[in-house]
């Protein structure tokens, strides 16, 4: 079960200008964990809890990376060794990772949760992208986790000069996958979400919307779903029935 | 626990505890009953019901502030009689008070819904004439004390539990409105509902919330919620359900010794689930070492100058 608890830093160690990659010791969440879902965590001051994606699991150990945005992110990236964190989690529902092969395409700070789903992936290859070679993370986890990687950046200055959606058509057009796993800005997901429809693969999509009580009882968090009802649509609750849907119920805005 | 009475009545119903959750801000019960058993609290508000399924508003909903935020849900909920046919068999499983809140566009739509939850079995009835979130009904009613009589009274006679109604802090002088219901027959009230607010991102100059404005609740609207419960409760006999801002057991204590017979819990179960159990631990903590023996004994206890 989701719960709150006190969780010990191991490590917060900044990765670029506003990454840090932050490990906690965390046995309950990390015993539960599941791809794709998320921690809610407390941050001095503040009223409301920051959703930050598990990254990674390993044994006891929950591995976030958190971009400095805002007062909240910014707080969590100057964290020390020792500090404790109250984190509530795992919540929401998570990437369905079987199947054969998974192609995980993520961009900027989507990145990161498809790690752990790369991981637990039989066999998986990566397309993600980055605004240039100074921002790009976790290439080293990557290349380890998969089979192939394939990088992007918007101003060229590490692999492909472009976007993903991009390099995903090429991998698509390559190779057979059972399922894509995307995480990333809307622009990318709805690009994402064109190619995996025109190739006929399926797609998850992990959105993200601000919060309240992260756990499905505020619905706050409303997101558009394809529904057959009057409106042709519900408000569902990236919190509780995401972050992860399925890209073929998403109504894009 | 033991020697303290925690027992308080609001209206003829029971609560075991002082403390509630607050409507909107714990769905139906079903997720923080992962987190603690419901037989732990009070009483729930459950969400705002309409006659209609309502998808509510577009997103964002919600801006953080100092201490608190503003949110504009818009009463996204499955309608009432969904609510009595899929979540009130789940809330009957609880020893717990269940206080149907209740919105309308119309009175006919609430004296049909005050009609459909008082047979379904809820323990009271919350008349929300004060959200600030939807166009009809909502804070125009909540906000005239001829319409907020008029709702009442009409309700009343459709209502066979006791009937609360929630007051908007909205208004120049609250107890115009608090004596107006009193009069038109409530037999509580509950209050404070969230005061309207604004925020705009500075960059994009747009409002944070898409529907521009939202309701301020949290810490921050604590010492308001006080100030009109005290002011409330010195006009009007009716008890009070006190709310807006409570996150611990002082703070409960303060809003039960400003007038409230019982607190509910809203924003703060955001931070922390547990807030509402924490809360009564408080209460019960704070009679221990005053050497209070029942939790019924704080209401309007202040002693003011
Ligand atoms: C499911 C989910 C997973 C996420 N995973 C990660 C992650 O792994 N790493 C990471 O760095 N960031 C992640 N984010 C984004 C992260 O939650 C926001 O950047 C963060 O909440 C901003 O808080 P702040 O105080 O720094 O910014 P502020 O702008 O000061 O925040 C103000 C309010 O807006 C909310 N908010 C602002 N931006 C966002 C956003 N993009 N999404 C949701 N709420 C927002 C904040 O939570 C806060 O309530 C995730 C978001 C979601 C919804
Ligand atoms: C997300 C959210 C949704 C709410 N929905 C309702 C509602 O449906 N009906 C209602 O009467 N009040 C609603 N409220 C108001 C609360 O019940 C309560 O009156 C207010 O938030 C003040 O208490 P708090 O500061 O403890 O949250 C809502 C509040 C929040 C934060």
């Amino acid at each position: 079960m989701s719960s709150v608890y006190n969780c010990p830093v191991i490590s917060c160690t900044m990765l670029n200008c506003t990454c840090a990659d932050i490990r906690v010791f965390a046995p309950e969440i990390c015993g539960e964990a599941v791809p794709g879902q998320f921690v809610h965590i407390k941050c001095d001051g503040l009223t409301l809890r920051r959703p930050i994606s598990i990254c990674d699991v390993d044994g006891a150990v929950l591995r976030l990376i958190v971009d400095s945005r805002g007062k909240g992110t910014e707080w969590l990236v100057s964290r020390k060794k020792g500090d404790i964190l109250d984190i509530l989690g795992p919540l929401g529902h998570g990437f369905d990772c079987s199947g054969e092969s998974i192609l995980v395409v993520g961009g900027g700070i989507g990145v990161p949760p498809l790690l752990y789903a790369a991981k637990k992936a039989s066999d998986s290859c990566a397309v993600i992208g980055f605004r240039s070679e100074d921002q790009a993370i976790l290439l080293g986890d990557f290349s380890q986790a998969c089979r192939a990687i394939h990088i992007a950046t918007d101003d060229g200055s590490l692999g492909h000069k472009g976007f993903v959606d991009h390099l995903a058509r090429l991998k698509l057009e390559s190779e057979h996958f059972d399922r894509v796993l995307a995480c990333g800005p809307t622009p990318m997901l709805r690009s994402v979400a064109k190619v995996c429809e025109e190739m006929n693969v399926p797609l998850q999509v992990s959105l993200e919307e601000r919060m309240g009580c992260g756990v499905g009882a505020c619905l706050v968090c409303a997101c558009k779903t394809k529904a057959d009802n009057e409106e042709g649509f519900v408000h569902s609750h990236v919190c509780k029935d995401g972050p992860v849907f399925d890209a073929n119920e998403v109504i894009w805005e | 626990m033991t020697g303290i009475d925690m027992k308080v009545n609001i209206a003829g119903v029971e609560l075991k505890n002082p403390v509630a959750v607050a409507s909107g801000t714990f769905g139906f019960g079903h997720e923080y009953n992962n987190f603690y058993s419901l037989n732990e609290l009070g009483a729930i508000c459950v969400k705002g019901l309409t006659v209609k399924r309502r998808e509510g508003n577009p997103p964002p909903r919600i801006a953080e502030t100092p201490a608190g935020i503003l949110n504009s849900v818009g009463l996204q909920n499955p309608g009432v009689d969904s609510f009595i046919a899929n979540d009130m068999p789940f809330l009957r499983e609880f020893d717990i008070k269940i206080i149907a809140n209740i919105s309308g566009n119309t009175i006919d739509e609430y004296c049909e819904m005050a009609e459909k939850v008082s047979a379904a079995g809820v323990d009271m009835i919350e008349l929300n004439i004060s959200c600030p979130n939807v166009k009809a009904g909502g804070m125009a009613v909540g906000t005239s004390c001829n319409m907020a009589a008029e709702v009442t009274s009409a309700v009343k006679s459709h209502s066979s539990v006791p009937l609360m109604v929630k007051l908007s802090p909205n208004v120049t002088d609250i107890t115009e409105i608090a004596k107006s219901v009193e009069d038109a027959g409530a037999d509580a009230l509950s209050l404070i509902n969230t005061i309207l607010g604004m925020r705009i991102d500075i960059k994009s100059r747009r409002p944070i919330i898409k529907n521009n404005m939202g309701g301020l609740s949290g810490p921050a609207v604590f010492p308001v919620a006080v100030r009109m419960i005290w002011q409330v409760s010195n006009a009007v006999k009716l008890p009070i359900l006190g709310m807006g801002g409570v996150s611990s057991g002082e703070d409960a204590v303060e809003m039960m010794l400003a007038g409230a017979s019982a607190v509910a819990v809203g924003t703060a179960c955001f931070a922390d689930p547990f807030a509402p159990i924490k809360v009564r631990d408080g209460i019960n903590s704070y009679l221990v070492e005053n050497s209070i023996p029942a939790a019924s004994n704080l209401t309007h206890g202040v002693l003011p100058w």
